[in-house]
């Protein structure tokens, strides 16, 4: 390893042809790293903060991989993205999954071939104006400009729903959340429209939120959720699991807090077969049995990893919604551990 | 007495490929193509390995599947049905746009601060030190991200036009108006316009040009025919009697009556712009992400071009200058009719790069979401549609034709005005 | 006729010139009000100067540099009685985020159990001014200095990468033993297939040998090694420096051969080395970081993993070495055809020429062009935010996605302006320097 990290900066292309074909959970396993690819930076899902440590909702879900499969939360490179270069690093193997506020969409599905492992975050693409234009519908915005980031399935949105409500609007493209804030705040334009949880965020974020409304229309189902190669079903299991067991965790009462207590064996057999108390659920998977507990003690279980980094209590304070359990009016199902 | 006799005829032996000046050459040619056709098809092979295994064959379908994104500043009808093909032929002529008004104002500011920063005037020289040296020692991108913030920022938004008692108001007489969306001017519009002729149709690369825009460069065309032939004749008046007759008032006849008249019958008129809805209608939009783009590149190629400019003037010996101040040139006049011109065969070549690097440098664009050729099809095409090989080649095949044209041209250009040395 | 003619018969003493045309007086009558249209371009440049720097000034003095978050800031400003969009600079992010800036990721000690290793690039770029020394300073400093030099670009990576030592020297093994394979192989078979065959040599050495016994090396002696960093944790302007030198270092010799087969007779090798060069030059390089972002890794063998890193340095050395092959092509059409001549007349070959007399003396002439083009490359850098990479420009992005910086703008702009404007400046001055004392030595 040490040396690999040497030669490959310093000689030419043969020597740091890694082993290929191997699976991608061998790949980690071997590496002792989890390659995750993450936005460059946006607020509350994955920024780094002032030492380079990154935080965030997406970023807890990369650490609870790492956790999985290696024990070590710690054990991951985050791989900044921009909406260019992720799904060529991912393609390419830079990255071992994508956790990146990326879209489920049939084409990024079957004709880019990724394989979507679920939905971390059901969003919807919203409208945000400033309160003294009036504006109450996302129908009234005949004429606007709308500050939009390129490269999103955002942008398509934003032209169906124009086309199709028959109104004209002036898009202003630009790249980063930051930027886009700015425009806006400074009037350059006067909606700014980007997925909910965006939305919230950004608005979170001012001066004075109070002066600023997002309006009621929600003009896309934007479902977001890791996603890793096609074709890598062992992996993909990996991931979709890992990501199944952080919703089930919630809704079976698991938290952070009580895992020690509940990984010694409940009286309810789901949750010991979950903490791998019984059942060999982990040794199928070709991970080790308490995998599932070293992934939900990375970083609590999905309601925790929720609160702390989007939630009510921080500053981008995003209510459940949707994304609260089933059993809550939401739409988290996870399938049964059996 | 010495014979000369043939050296002795030698067999042809295989040594004689590497120790023989006359076939060692070939030898090393052979050995250099035979490298670069092994390294090309090497790369070529490991590309279509690479393609096969991700399940994505190279095609250029993609280019006539619908873009399904809007632009905001195109030089072309486009709407978010036309073709991808259509919305990177919008790019590159948002691209040439951005190079060619990048290159007109870098020459013009380039000229003024270099002659300038040869000033007597401590101030001025100093105040232009200052500027070439910022621009220079900044990075490009840079520059460009802050004066998109700059405009941003400073530039009052269209609400602040509005109220009985606004916080800004339209300049130059209510015409142009100045916001931090871009900058509103009148527009030429034409009452019995003669409407436009179409090319290629309903293809994805057809354009319209206005005929009204043929009609007055026509006339133009013909003002200035006009305006050379009585130049000639006063030209040659003067050889032969001395005097040369007054002809002011009948070159700017001749440039204005034909245009004059032509824009007359159009029935020309201006459109204003003016606060409706959420934003100002009619009047030309130049969009802040061009007018930054715009600013940026030739505030820095400027400086570039300043630097230039002086060092050709420094060449000119100073014999020149006091030559032209014994024939009795006032120092402006010196300037224009002496020094500059003989300054221009030293300026022109390194004036071709720095054209080429504010071409190149256009493709920034995307850090202010201006959306040249970098940003439709090297950008949001390639996103929606996965397909980075074939949008990166393409993209970077026309960015080197489109340098190579431009230094085409300014060769030609340099070559015909050329010092011809005898 | 009169008696009151009068003759001087001694001199005036020297009268002082009227005070209006010296001194200070005299010095801005003379460079600053001249004329009227001087005088008018004079109150204009000096009113736009004053007010300026007022309003820079008025911004930029603000006791914010302990601010914890922008809200903190505004409320400092508040309590002056500051209100408004220009109220006051916040400086508290530069303060928080300033090392994140120099050095990006690069481990700080706050990671447990990773020390705090950022002494290792400055280490580095200090002994890069050491490296540099004998080309740049030649006649002020020892001649041994040249061994630094030859070894920097073998310690350069240690540091910077970590790893056992043993890589490094390994892999400078190779170049000894090329070396000692052409001094041998030149005596027994021509140069030209000593050249080739020590070539081969070296290749295989890195190819078959190095990787083995380097690890062999380290495993028998792990002490002597750096903790390896990730190319991924490269970040602000350490990474800006590093793809500038490592680009313009390897860009070098690449530089050298392509002018030289430029200007070759040779056709073919000729028309490939101007089609490389007019290709790299006719194409942005953002396209060129496109390429190393999405499509390196689809050109390379299956499997071959670069990091993003790894592509970007060699796609912006391919760019930089085709700019370098046109500075050095002008160096070499600078110097007098008697060189070449003279070269011809000792019974030099063509290696030996080069080697002898021509590009020592061509190089000379280029170091100007060299820096300058090390400027532009320096500059560049910033391109890679465009592909995601923590160059400062990028790292602003990062920064203000921290809810505590978010809406901040000019302090980060203008901190990484000013850096810049640093950099680049004392380069560029050195460079004209340099040409001013090649302009003498040539007499």
């Amino acid at each position: 390893m040490k040396k690999s990290v040497f030669l490959g900066a310093l000689t030419v292309a043969g020597l740091a042809a890694g082993a290929a074909a191997a699976g991608t959970l061998d790949d980690v396993k071997a590496r002792g790293k989890l390659n995750c690819g993450v936005t460059t930076g946006l607020v509350g899902f994955a920024a780094p903060d002032a030492n380079g440590n990154w935080e965030g909702f997406d970023v807890g879900m990369c650490r609870a991989v790492a956790a999985a499969v290696l024990g070590d939360p710690a054990a991951v490179e985050f791989v900044p993205t921009t909406g260019k270069t992720r799904f060529t690093a991912l393609a390419s193997g830079e990255i071992d999954m994508l956790a990146r506020n990326t879209t489920w969409t049939f084409s990024r599905d079957v004709d880019l071939k990724f394989e979507f492992v679920g939905i971390n975050y059901y969003d919807g693409q919203g409208f945000m104006v400033p309160k003294e234009l009036g504006v109450s519908s996302a129908k009234e915005l005949d004429g606007a400009t709308v500050c939009i980031q390129t490269g999103t399935t955002t942008e398509l949105n934003l032209a169906d729903f124009f086309r199709s409500n028959n109104i004209s609007y002036e898009p202003v493209p630009v790249e980063t959340n930051a930027e886009s804030q700015q425009q806006y705040l400074s009037g350059a334009c006067d909606v700014y429209t980007t997925d909910a949880s965006g939305l919230a965020a950004t608005r979170a974020s001012f001066e004075a939120p109070a002066d600023h409304v997002v309006l009621p229309e929600i003009i896309s189902k934007e479902p977001l959720g890791p996603l890793v190669r096609h074709g890598d079903n062992e992996w993909g299991d990996v991931v979709r699991w890992t990501l199944n067991a952080l919703i089930a965790a919630e809704e079976l009462g698991i938290t952070s807090a009580n895992i020690a207590e509940l990984g010694a064996g409940t009286n309810n057999p789901e949750i010991n077969r979950m903490l791998g108390t019984e059942g060999t659920l982990g040794e199928m998977l070709g991970l080790e049995a308490d995998w599932a507990k070293k992934a939900i003690m990375a970083g609590g279980n999905y309601g925790e990893l929720f609160e702390t980094n989007i939630g009510e209590a921080t500053p981008i304070a995003l209510s459940r919604g949707l994304n609260a359990q089933w059993t809550n009016g939401g739409l988290l199902y996870a399938p049964p551990f059996r | 007495m010495t014979t000369l006799t043939d050296p002795p005829k030698e067999s042809f032996r295989l040594s004689m490929l590497i120790y023989d000046t006359r076939y060692r050459s070939m030898t090393i040619q052979v050995i250099a193509m035979i490298g670069f056709l092994v390294l090309f098809g090497w790369l070529i092979s490991n590309t279509a390995q690479n393609l096969q295994a991700l399940g994505k064959e190279p095609s250029f379908r993609f280019l006539s599947e619908p873009a399904g994104y809007d632009i905001n500043q195109r030089l072309i009808d486009y709407n978010s049905q036309a073709t991808h093909l259509r919305a990177a032929f919008v790019g590159i002529l948002n691209t040439l746009l951005v190079a060619v008004l990048g290159c007109i104002t870098a020459t013009v500011l380039g000229v003024i601060i270099g002659v300038l920063r040869l000033s007597k005037n401590w101030l001025v020289s100093r105040l232009m030190s200052v500027y070439v040296e910022m621009f220079r020692n900044v990075p490009v991108l840079l520059w460009i991200v802050l004066i998109m913030a700059i405009l941003i920022e400073t530039l009052p938004a269209p609400r602040a036009f509005r109220g009985a008692e606004p916080e800004a108001t339209m300049k130059l007489f209510d015409t142009v108006a100045v916001t931090n969306r871009g900058v509103y001017v009148p527009e030429p519009l034409f009452s019995n316009s003669l409407g436009n002729i179409s090319f290629f149709g309903e293809h994805s690369l057809r354009f319209d040009i206005s005929l009204d825009l043929l009609a007055f460069l026509a006339a133009l065309i013909l003002g200035l025919f006009i305006r050379s032939k009585i130049n000639a004749r006063a030209n040659a008046l003067q050889e032969s009697t001395g005097d040369r007759p007054r002809t002011w008032h009948l070159n700017l006849a001749a440039i204005v009556v034909p245009t004059g008249l032509v824009l007359f019958a159009l029935g020309f008129h201006l459109g204003y712009p003016e606060l409706k809805g959420f934003n100002f209608k009619g009047g030309t939009h130049m969009r802040n992400s061009l007018i930054a783009l715009w600013l940026a590149l030739s505030l820095y190629t400027a400086a570039f071009i300043a630097e230039i400019v002086r060092a050709g003037i420094l060449a000119i010996s100073k014999g020149q200058t006091e030559a032209a101040s014994a024939l009795g040139l006032r120092p402006n006049r010196t300037m224009s009719l002496v020094i500059l011109p003989q300054a221009l065969r030293v300026i022109i070549p390194p004036l071709i790069s720095n054209y080429l690097n504010l071409t190149k440098n256009s493709s920034l664009a995307i850090a202010v979401g201006y959306m040249d050729l970098t940003g439709t099809l090297m950008g949001v095409t390639m996103n929606q549609t996965g397909r980075e090989l074939e949008t990166v080649l393409t993209g970077m095949a026309i960015y080197l034709a489109i340098s190579l044209l431009i230094s085409m041209a300014m060769n030609w250009y340099n070559n015909s005005v050329k010092l011809v040395e005898r | 006729m009169s008696d009151v003619s009068f003759v001087r018969t001694e001199m005036l003493p020297q009268q002082s010139p009227p005070a209006s045309s010296v001194g200070f007086v005299g010095w801005m009558r003379e460079n600053l009000f001249s004329g009227v249209a001087n005088s008018i371009l004079t109150v204009v440049s000096g009113v736009f100067i004053i007010y300026t720097l007022w309003f820079i000034i008025g911004w930029a003095w603000s006791p914010t540099w302990n601010a914890q978050s922008l809200n903190e800031c505004r409320a400092i400003l508040h309590d002056l009685g500051r209100e408004g969009h220009w109220a006051g600079a916040c400086w508290g992010v530069i303060n928080d985020r300033w090392e994140q800036l120099l050095f990006g990721f690069y481990p700080n000690g706050t990671e447990a159990g990773v020390a705090d290793m950022r002494w290792r690039p400055i280490l580095a770029f200090v002994l890069l001014g050491f490296a540099l020394a004998p080309v740049l300073y030649a006649e002020k400093v020892p001649a041994k200095m040249i061994y630094l030099t030859m070894a920097y670009p073998f310690i350069m990576p240690w540091l910077l990468w970590g790893g056992s030592i043993w890589g490094p020297i390994m892999v400078a093994a190779g170049f000894v033993i090329g070396y000692i394979g052409y001094r041998v192989l030149s005596q027994l078979a021509g140069s030209l297939i000593a050249l080739i065959l020590s070539v081969v040599l070296a290749v295989a050495w890195w190819l078959f040998a190095a990787g083995g016994i380097a690890g062999m090396l380290a495993d028998l002696t792990p002490a002597l090694g750096l903790e390896p960093v990730e190319s991924r944790k490269f970040g602000g302007f350490m990474l800006s420096i590093t793809i500038g030198v490592v680009a313009i270092g390897l860009s070098l010799p690449i530089g050298i051969v392509l002018a030289l087969g430029r200007q070759s007779d040779l056709l073919i090798v000729k028309s490939l080395c101007v089609g490389f060069i007019e290709f790299i030059r006719g194409v942005p390089l953002i396209t060129l970081l496109f390429v190393a972002s999405t499509l390196l890794n689809i050109f390379m063998p299956p499997g071959t993993d670069f990091d993003i890193i790894m592509r970007v340095f060699i796609m912006v050395t391919l760019f930089a070495s085709a700019y370098m092959a046109e500075v050095i092509r002008g160096g070499l059409a600078a110097l007098p055809k008697g060189q070449y001549e003279g070269a011809d007349s000792l019974g030099l070959n063509y290696w030996q020429a080069q080697r002898l007399i021509i590009m020592p003396q061509a190089l000379k002439i280029s170091i100007p062009g060299i820096v300058s083009t090390f400027i532009g490359v320096f500059k560049d850098t910033t391109l890679v935010s465009v592909i995601g990479l923590f160059d400062p420009l990028n790292l602003t992005n990062a920064i203000r996605a921290d809810s505590d910086w978010n809406g901040i703008v000019w302090e980060l702009y203008g901190f990484i302006a000013l850096l810049f404007f640093v950099f680049c400046y004392g380069m560029s001055r050195y460079s004209m320097y340099l040409e001013r004392k090649l302009r003498t030595d040539h007499h």
